[in-house]
């Protein structure tokens, strides 16, 4: 008998792993797949409060901001970057819009510096001759979200966490789950399952959103903060399922660059697909032209664990008491994944939570 | 040979040829058959194809001009290919990437042939020891690429070492541009050459030919080059077991070959692993069908096995592509490639000789080796993540430790990587892991760009 057994080793899974561990909770990790199977494997790691509008998700989000920096020194090179976002523009009539948000995630405790167009080019030197301005966030922050994952596993592990690898959970029951082989009883079961949350017995509306990056040779520090285009935040607010593509543009400690992403709703659909690979240098070259000549190296796709309202399930299943949900994180489970193990862990020992969950409430589907 | 990786890591100098300037095709014709690779099997297939009546597009994969690393540039198999009135050649129509239903990506066309023969060939295998990340360390191919098409010495004094009877042709040619070979190290004790007489006696010429490669050139067999450092302005190297330092200014490294099977794994190809050389290699049935119909495989990336081989492999999936369009009926399949099936099984022989003369080494090499020179991770950094993680499969591998996710993907690394996982893990790690790489090389965002046809 164990006190947690966590369903999924991605981030979110690692997140509650160690939360939980971290209060002397005895924990078991199942893991279908290998170690960053999963979505995890194919995030971009970007942290951030810039996308987020005043509302719940940015609660998570600065919650969980403070976490990344509070647990990063015990989770070794993490490759944890406080790098700092930049939103931009290329269309003046946008500014506006762009700058009333700003304001308001001011008001909700983000820090949003307004720039115009050549204070953007100070900081971004190669960015296009045609931008009209944007909006600069210090507190974006970026990670290498595999790394993360495997070291909270592995800081989990230290504390007695077990976590087995290529052992998928079949069934949730009262009072554990069921593994083709044999079955683990647990007081507290955590589904972090990701994308695949609803394959687990409880009806839920997770979804899969698709999405592809791709990455170029290094080519040295050719961009130094994050910086996606102002449509990006509207792709990421919109529920149609076709192909949409908001370049977001970025270098990473390797020199490389990385360019996402797209989003569509087409299943767990794993063939190629070249318009998705198109739109991403099309929008890459048209935020920084030298781009045009750097040669992409890879290009990979993952399946964001999509919930219809855009907000995660975090919290008690509305018919199994023991069960806790913990998925649907779409395009932001790296950055939410700390607060989330910790939201969970306070819920297992029955601590008032830091944030109010009623929004994440699973019951509400 | 397909695509050369040696230029990849950061510091090392760049050996491979551009393609020679020259118009780009606009006028491309909708082939019935597309040739990836213009080597000894991609001429010899497209060839073999247009004789049958098809038309025929070759294209290049890489940057060698004509591919045929071993052909000589007069080679009579090329003027036939380009003088043939249904053989179109595509210059600057790399193909980089491929998708099932047999899409092609070449330049920024899309390509939709009937049938498609892949001969795409293989690059240099270097197995990583310390130092072979330093400037000045290259790979036997890549030296010999620079001494042949550019006349170009890759130094003064070179030291020639790995396995396989290649290094003896690079030590020639390095010779003829004015360099001086201090000696052949040969990790083959080559005495096993006495348990294959079977082999020379078939192709005695080609052990004529080692012989004339050798003239006056040291050999050291049973040798391998065991560690690299700077010394004065160029490198010294350790020749083990001798355990003799050896001062030059290149060290020209080669293992034998890699195939090169990512177009195939992503026209969704079976891959096995060949028994001889332990190569990832594409499954092909005895017309050199691979198990995705319409998708026809020759030369090195069926298995490692030279010019001549892969000539006669082209041959019959030429016929086989051919065949597969409707052109030519069973009889003719069976008639018309009976001969080269023939050549095949020789050839066949005395690759097999080949591999077990010169066995492939698998070993890791120790902690303070680079493992994967793109991202510069060494293997006990490698070594450190895998049990510090728990890491027991590649997905992973590469996720966590960056080996192969650096600009060559895995081509050069890739199979020490596997060694190290298996040795840590006690388990045989999926090797086709390694082989996905959506983009067949690196492309150009500007091309990735354009094009704004069919791409549904
Ligand atoms: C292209 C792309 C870019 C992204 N960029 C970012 C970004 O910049 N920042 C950000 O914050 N987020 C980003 N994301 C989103 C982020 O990757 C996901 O939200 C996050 O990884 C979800 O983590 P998870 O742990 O919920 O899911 P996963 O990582 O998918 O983990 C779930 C695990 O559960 C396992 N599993 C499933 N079923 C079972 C079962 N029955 N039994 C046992 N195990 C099971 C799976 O194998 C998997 O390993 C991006 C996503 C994509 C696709």
């Amino acid at each position: 008998m164990v006190d947690v057994a966590v369903v999924g080793a991605g981030i979110v899974g690692a997140a509650c792993a160690l939360a939980c561990a971290r209060r002397g909770l005895s924990v078991v990790v199942l893991e279908r797949g290998g170690l960053v199977a999963g979505t995890t494997g194919s995030g971009e790691g970007n942290l951030l409060v810039s996308d987020k509008p005043p509302g719940p998700e940015l609660g998570l989000a600065l919650l969980s901001l403070r976490l990344w920096r509070e647990w990063a020194p015990e989770l070794g090179e993490i490759e944890l970057e406080r790098k700092g976002g930049l939103i931009v523009t290329r269309s003046a009539a946008a500014l506006p819009a762009l700058s009333a948000t700003a304001r308001e995630q001011a008001a909700a405790g983000v820090v949003a510096e307004e720039l115009d167009a050549s204070a953007v080019r100070e900081r971004e030197p190669a960015i296009a001759p045609d931008v009209a301005g944007g909006v600069y966030y210090p507190q974006d922050m970026q990670v290498q979200p595999a790394r993360a994952a495997a070291a909270m596993l592995a800081a989990a592990r230290d504390l007695g966490a077990r976590v087995l690898l290529r052992t998928p959970a079949v069934a949730v029951r009262p009072d554990g789950v069921d593994t083709p082989s044999s079955s683990v009883t647990a007081r507290w079961v955590v589904n972090a399952a990701g994308a695949w949350a609803g394959s687990l017995g409880t009806a839920l509306p997770v979804a899969p959103r698709r999405g592809f990056v791709m990455v170029t040779e290094p080519v040295g520090r050719l961009i130094r903060h994050k910086v996606y285009s102002a449509e990006y935040l509207d792709n990421v607010a919109s529920d149609a399922a076709s192909l949409q593509t908001s370049t977001v543009v970025e270098g990473t400690p390797a020199g490389t660059v990385l360019i996402g992403a797209t989003r569509e709703l087409v299943g767990f659909d794993p063939a190629p697909s070249h318009d998705a690979v198109r739109a991403l240098a099309r929008g890459a070259i048209a935020l920084f032209p030298a781009l045009a000549s750097a040669r992409a190296i890879r290009v990979y796709r993952g399946y964001r664990p999509f919930a219809p309202d855009h907000l995660p399930l975090i919290g008690p299943d509305p018919r199994v008491p023991s069960l806790l949900h913990a998925h649907g994180h779409e395009g932001a489970g790296i950055g939410l994944a700390p607060a989330t193990g910790h939201l969970i862990a306070q819920s297992v020992v029955g601590e008032r939570p830091d944030l109010d969950l009623a929004p994440f409430d699973p019951a509400r589907f | 040979m397909g695509v050369c990786f040696a230029c990849a890591g950061p510091q090392s100098p760049r050996t491979c040829v551009p393609p020679p300037a020259g118009p780009v095709d606009t006028q491309v014709p909708e082939p019935d058959v597309v040739v990836v690779g213009a080597g000894p099997g991609g001429l010899a297939a497209a060839v073999a194809a247009g004789g049958a009546g098809s038309p025929v597009a070759g294209g290049r994969l890489g940057a060698r001009a004509g591919g045929a690393a071993r052909l000589a540039a007069r080679h009579p198999l090329i003027d036939r290919a380009r003088a043939h009135p249904r053989v179109t050649f595509l210059q600057r129509h790399e193909v980089w990437s491929a998708a099932p239903g047999l899409v092609l990506r070449a330049g920024d066309r899309t390509l939709r042939p009937r049938a498609v023969v892949l001969a795409t060939g293989g690059y240099d295998r270097v197995v990583p020891f310390p130092g072979w990340d330093l400037p000045g360390v290259v790979t036997a191919g890549g030296a010999q690429a620079l001494a042949k098409e550019r006349g170009i010495p890759i130094g003064r004094r070179v030291l020639v070492a790995g396995t396989g009877p290649f290094l003896l042709a690079v030590a020639a040619s390095l010779r003829a541009v004015g360099a001086e070979v201090v000696a052949v190290v040969e990790a083959s004790r080559l005495s096993r050459w006495l348990r294959h007489p079977r082999a020379i006696v078939g192709s005695p010429g080609r052990l004529v030919e080692a012989a004339r490669y050798l003239r006056g050139t040291a050999l050291w067999p049973g040798q391998r080059v065991a560690a690299v450092e700077r010394y004065g302005s160029g490198l010294r190297a350790l020749v083990s077991p001798m355990d003799r330092w050896v001062e030059v200014d290149a060290v020209c490294v080669g293992h034998g070959f890699t195939p090169s099977i990512e177009l195939a794994v992503a026209l969704g190809c079976d891959t096995r692993t060949d028994p001889r050389d332990g190569s990832l290699v594409v499954t092909v049935d005895d017309a050199q069908r691979s198990t995705v119909p319409g998708v026809l495989v020759a030369g090195e990336a069926t298995g490692v096995g030279g010019a001549a081989l892969a000539m006669a492999e082209g041959a019959i999936a030429g016929l086989a592509a051919a065949h597969h369009i409707g052109l030519v009926d069973d009889r003719a399949l069976a008639g018309g490639s009976a001969p080269h099936r023939r050549r095949r099984a020789r050839r066949l022989r005395f690759a097999d000789a080949l591999h077990a003369v010169y066995p492939a080494p698998d070993a890791v090499p120790p902690d303070e080796t680079v493992l994967c020179r793109c991202e510069r991770v060494t293997v006990g950094r490698a070594r450190a993540d895998v049990l510090r993680y728990g890491i027991d499969d590649v997905r992973a591998l590469k996720l966590l430790t960056r080996v192969g996710m650096g600009m060559c993907q895995g081509r050069m690394c890739g199979r020490t990587a596997l060694a190290l996982l298996r040795a840590e893990t006690g388990q045989a790690p999926d090797p086709v892991a390694f082989a996905r790489r959506p983009f067949a090389f690196p492309v150009p965002l500007g091309t990735l760009a354009d094009g704004g046809d069919d791409l549904a």
